[in-house]
């Protein structure tokens, strides 16, 4: 017989919907699992299972919320002890719309504080473990809502992507992660970190669970002036075959570092792809290679200025002083981490008098230069891919003592951050036992295509995920 | 001999939009609630929040743009202004820079640098010293002005002396109210002014290191606050000193000027176009709306008082620059044309008359004094059937209860005494009664004639014309 | 790069204390970073434009309609120090005469 546990979101939501599961019965179990999961994956579990209502189409299966959602009542806290204990007088626009389809709160899931971060070590409430080898980091800063996906805590999540942050801990947990078209859903309620990268997107145990969450996440609101209406529908994805199909491989975005396992991994899928029908070939981003930097300017730029209200004023942590100044400096010395205090002072920085024009200025520039290699090579090719991290989950502690080695985890994904397209990462094979992604880029609004696409190659690739779902 | 110096003068200044509903929220505009009952996640600043622009607000400022003579913006977007005050719940204030609604116009004599829509700070408290606070010196934040829409209208340095600034910005005020945009009322901080003040010497035409005056909240506190600045840089420049840039603070209680912030805060705001909102492009319905708002503006109407009525500029100007005055004096002249009564005395009898009795503040129109009764008496007045005494005492009726100056007149008798037949025995009769003075008059000396004029008005009650008397009193006396 | 003055200049500007490890430690780490990042100073970015917005969305305006506000007790609720209904802060630093 087969555990709950074991049905996908999809599976469960249809058999919630055939009589053969009850909601409440899945709520429950998930919620026991979750309480009793040892990853540090959560920092809030319910207590109950919600008032039996209508089902709605996702059937009552119960999402993990990485904590940047604000959720009445409930704490979130953003990874920050700077909102230790904060408990929001309203709800995320996209948790609200979910729990209304029929996905309620579960639990909130842990994440690198104000989701900077690679590897969810800059946890204000501690590190998170990957469920494939607890000895290594889930990646991040979306490190909770995968590790619980991977280890089947929870059937689905919430994650957001502003540089990575979906794509890469899915890839590094074994799971899909699907970061949406800028806009595409809402941010109201989000947390901001870099408001004009960040974008809430389903991390997920397979593509179809991914496809049916982000159905119903879009979708324009009008409390975000940045959101719009999504101008295809969202079906769930049936794709045998890739024929006609082209993926383009950069031929600058070769990376540093990138590990020998990694790569023949990335090498066996486009044989996969190929023997589904596509067409591989090199395309052209001769701008690529300077996402980092670009992105290492605008996003700690936006978030120096999005993290100035933590200022002990109206909520979060004080430290209290005689003077407004002192009020101020220690609260925020005291209430942010290591890694949350340098990107202020780097984005302040590159902000500053003097110093905007060749730094921010400059940035936004490579910025449109990137979003328009991209749009050359989709006249060229449907889809680009990459592998989704240059490596496979490193150790805790292992790059913690060197800034610039963690960023460079983004390599592959902070290009398609910066051009504000759609990109997934599935699961594509195993490299020291541990998971490797593989990432697939679209044009705006092509989620639907990329699903699809996605959906043919997991098929054929037949990646075996139940390896960290027993290890809990 | 020494240095003459000439000050130059811009000001930037803040209005409070009379929308509904805050800049970036759905919150109601405040109006003296208890703190803090007028917020939401938005004006709180609360994480996750986001701001919407309102789009009414930005109907407001293209209207104050296009009665400016400004250059409408196609494509206008916000920038965030950061800056850390507990005033300010993001950290940042959302604010227009390099690319704001309006840009340039004229006002007057005053160029204008440009025009742009921000939100409003909250307001702080102070309360001395507080035991919560290792009893130091505490202050209490409301944040429900916080996120009220402004605009920020900005001069070039026009302006010449601490006068001719404030008269201007009355000019600006009237222009405002005229629009409907603001209820521009300074006491109460919809209306707000700063000024931004160097010296010269008379003949160059350089600029010197400016200061910026901040707040002054009255017409009289900006005229003695600039004034107060230019003696001090004055002061400073013949002791051979230097003007520092800075931020100052006028005390009009004791004239005192000070520093707001210490050299170490110099400002640097890190202006970046704000990643929440999409920019603004006006669009020709935008357009079409603003344009079918705009009233005539006080400046338009003074000239048309003036070439039309015949007003003297004053009168013109005094009617123009308050709209409700100028629009009660135009519904009792007849807005088809009729012309009820004669525009000049009209107009006197609006600004001197009733002004006097209703107060400076209040608007004609919510008084008992219905136009064409104005009119109506004017017009009585200019017929002599009534004289200006006699009207005065109709106005007061008018004033306390209404009705129609006809039935006034007739009810408490004050129709003028007219022609020679009624009045002629009166002052013969007087001149009876003051023997004396008859004799003096005769003699060339007219000074005593108002004995004989005071004694007829006493007789008829103030009802018979002053000249007249004082025609038929030549005409007895053979003179 | 960046050197101590900087850091501690920018560190006022952000409002946040640094102890004098983590002064020594910012000027390394994000002198390491902007080494990184100063690659983007040999592009020829000449006439492209900057992007602030990659959703191309204009006019997303609100109607002027009010909506409810918070109860007071709930905009205050998270307050680290309520007085009289209002947030409670120490005093800005009072004007000085220049």
């Amino acid at each position: 017989m087969t555990a709950i546990t074991d049905l996908t979101a999809r599976q469960a939501a249809d058999a919630i919907a055939d009589g053969h599961l009850d909601a409440t019965e899945l709520f429950e179990t998930y919620r026991a699992r979750a309480a009793a999961d040892d990853l540090n994956a959560y920092t809030w579990v319910a207590e109950q299972a919600p008032a039996a209502g209508a089902p709605g189409p996702l059937g009552g299966v119960p999402l993990a919320v990485k904590d940047l959602f604000c959720t009445e009542g409930v704490p979130s806290q953003a990874g920050s002890r700077i909102l230790e204990g904060y408990l929001p007088p309203y709800t995320a626009t996209v948790v609200a719309q979910l729990a209304q389809a029929g996905a309620p709160l579960l639990a909130k899931t842990n994440q690198d504080e104000f989701a900077m971060g690679s590897s969810n070590e800059n946890s204000a409430y501690g590190p998170v473990l990957n469920p494939w080898d607890r000895s290594r980091v889930p990646g991040g800063s979306s490190g909770g809502s995968a590790a619980a996906v991977a280890a089947g805590s929870a059937p689905w999540a919430l994650g957001t992507d502003t540089g990575g942050s979906i794509r890469q801990p899915a890839a590094l947990c074994g799971i899909v992660g699907l970061k949406p078209t800028y806009g595409t859903v809402s941010r109201y309620g989000m947390i901001a970190f870099a408001s004009s990268l960040d974008q809430a997107g389903p991390l997920t145990r397979d593509v179809t669970d991914a496809a049916l969450l982000y159905r119903h996440m879009t979708g324009r609101d009008r409390r975000d002036s940045t959101s719009l209406e999504h101008p295809e529908t969202i079906g769930l994805p049936t794709a045998q075959r890739l024929d006609g199909i082209t993926l383009g491989v950069p031929e600058d975005l070769t990376g540093e570092g990138i590990q020998d396992g990694v790569y023949a991994a990335f090498e066996a899928t486009l044989a996969l792809a190929q023997e589904l029908g596509a067409a591989i070939r090199r395309v052209a981003l001769p701008h690529a290679d300077h996402g980092l930097s670009a992105y290492y300017v605008i996003a700690p730029a936006e978030a120096s200025s999005n993290l100035a209200r933590f200022d002990g004023v109206r909520y979060g942590r004080r430290i209290d002083a005689d003077d407004l100044t002192s009020m101020y400096t220690r609260t925020r010395h005291d209430g942010f981490g290591p890694e949350v205090k340098r990107r202020i002072m780097l984005g302040t920085y590159a902000l500053s008098s003097g110093y905007y024009d060749a730094y921010y200025g400059r940035a936004q520039r490579v910025r449109t230069k990137i979003a328009q290699d991209f749009t050359g090579a989709f006249g060229e090719v449907d889809f680009v891919v990459t592998p989704t991290s240059p490596t496979v989950a490193f150790a805790l502690g292992a790059k913690t003592g060197d800034p610039l080695a963690m960023y460079l985890n983004d390599y592959f994904t902070v290009p398609i951050s910066l051009a504000g397209i759609p990109a997934i990462s599935i699961p594509a094979g195993l490299s020291e036992g541990l998971p490797v992604g593989f990432q697939m880029a679209g044009p705006a609004f092509s989620e639907h295509r990329i699903l699809d696409a996605a959906f043919a190659l997991e098929q054929a690739i037949g990646f075996d995920a139940t390896a960290a779902r027993t290890a809990a | 001999m020494s240095t003459e110096y000439e000050p130059v003068i811009g000001l930037e200044i803040h209005v409070q939009l009379a929308t509904r509903t805050k800049m970036f929220c759905g919150c109601a505009l405040s109006f003296g609630e208890p703190p803090n009952t007028r917020t939401c996640p938005v004006c709180l600043g609360l994480p996750g929040s986001l701001p919407v622009a309102n789009a009414q607000a930005i109907h407001h400022g293209l209207m104050i743009g296009m009665a400016l003579g400004s250059e409408l913006a196609q494509r206008s977007i916000f920038h965030r202004k950061n800056y850390f005050y507990p005033d300010l719940p993001k950290g940042y204030q959302i604010s227009q820079y390099d690319e704001p609604l309006c840009l340039g116009g004229r006002l007057g004599d005053v160029r204008l640098t440009r025009v742009h829509l921000e939100e409003d700070a909250a307001k702080l408290v102070h309360v001395g010293a507080s035991g919560r606070l290792h009893a130091s010196d505490a202050s209490i934040v409301d944040f429900n002005r916080g996120g009220t829409p402004l605009a920020e209208i900005v001069t070039e340095p026009d302006l010449r002396d601490a006068t001719e600034a404030a008269e201007w910005l009355r000019l600006l005020r009237a222009t405002l109210r005229r629009l409907g945009v603001s209820d521009v009322n300074m006491e109460e901080g919809s209306l707000r002014c700063d000024a931004n003040i160097s010296i010269r010497p008379v003949g160059t035409t350089g600029l010197g290191t400016k200061t910026e005056l901040k707040n002054m909240n009255s017409f009289r506190f900006i005229e003695r606050g600039i004034r107060a600045e230019v003696a001090r840089q004055e002061r400073i420049l013949r002791e051979g000193g230097e003007i520092a840039q800075e931020t100052l603070h006028f005390d009009p209680r004791t004239e005192a000027i000070t520093s707001l912030r210490s050299k170490e805060e110099a400002h640097d705001y890190r202006y970046f176009p704000e990643p929440d909102l999409t920019p603004v492009a006006i669009t020709e319905a935008m357009l079409d709306r603003a344009r079918a708002a705009l009233p005539e503006l006080p400046l338009a109407r003074a000239e048309r008082f003036e070439r039309e009525h015949g007003l003297s500029a004053d009168s013109a100007r005094l009617l123009a620059f308050r709209t409700e005055l100028g629009d009660f004096y135009e519904q009792a002249l007849g807005e088809d044309g009729s012309r009820r009564a004669e525009p000049q005395p009209l107009a006197n009898w609006v600004a001197n008359e009733l002004v006097a009795r209703l107060g400076a503040d209040v608007d004609p129109a919510d008084s008992k004094v219905a136009p064409q009764a104005l009119a109506r008496l004017v017009a009585l007045v200019s017929a002599k059937e009534v004289t200006q005494g006699g009207a005065r005492q109709v106005l007061d009726a008018l004033v306390a209860q209404g009705g129609a100056p006809d039935a006034i007149v007739a009810a408490q008798g004050l129709g003028a005494v007219g022609g020679a037949d009624e009045l002629d025995p009166i002052v013969a009769a007087a001149l009876e009664a003051n023997p004396d003075v008859a004799e003096k008059l005769r003699g060339g000396d007219m000074k005593p004639i108002g004995v004989i004029v005071g004694h007829v008005m006493r007789e008829t009650k103030g009802r018979a014309d002053g000249g007249e008397i004082t025609r038929l009193v030549r005409a007895q006396l053979g003179l | 790069m960046i050197d101590r003055e900087q850091v501690l200049h920018v560190a006022r500007l952000a409002r946040l204390e640094l102890s004098e490890d983590e002064v020594g430690r910012m000027a390394t780490e994000l002198s390491s970073v902007l080494g990184h990042i100063e690659r983007i100073a040999g592009l020829d970015l000449d006439d492209v434009p900057a992007t602030t917005h990659v959703v191309q969305v204009e006019n997303a305006l609100r109607a002027d309609e009010p909506e409810p506000c918070l109860p007071r007790e709930v905009a205050l609720a998270n307050a680290p120090a309520v007085q009289d209904g209002g947030f409670l802060v120490p005093s800005p630093q009072a004007p000085v005469t220049p």
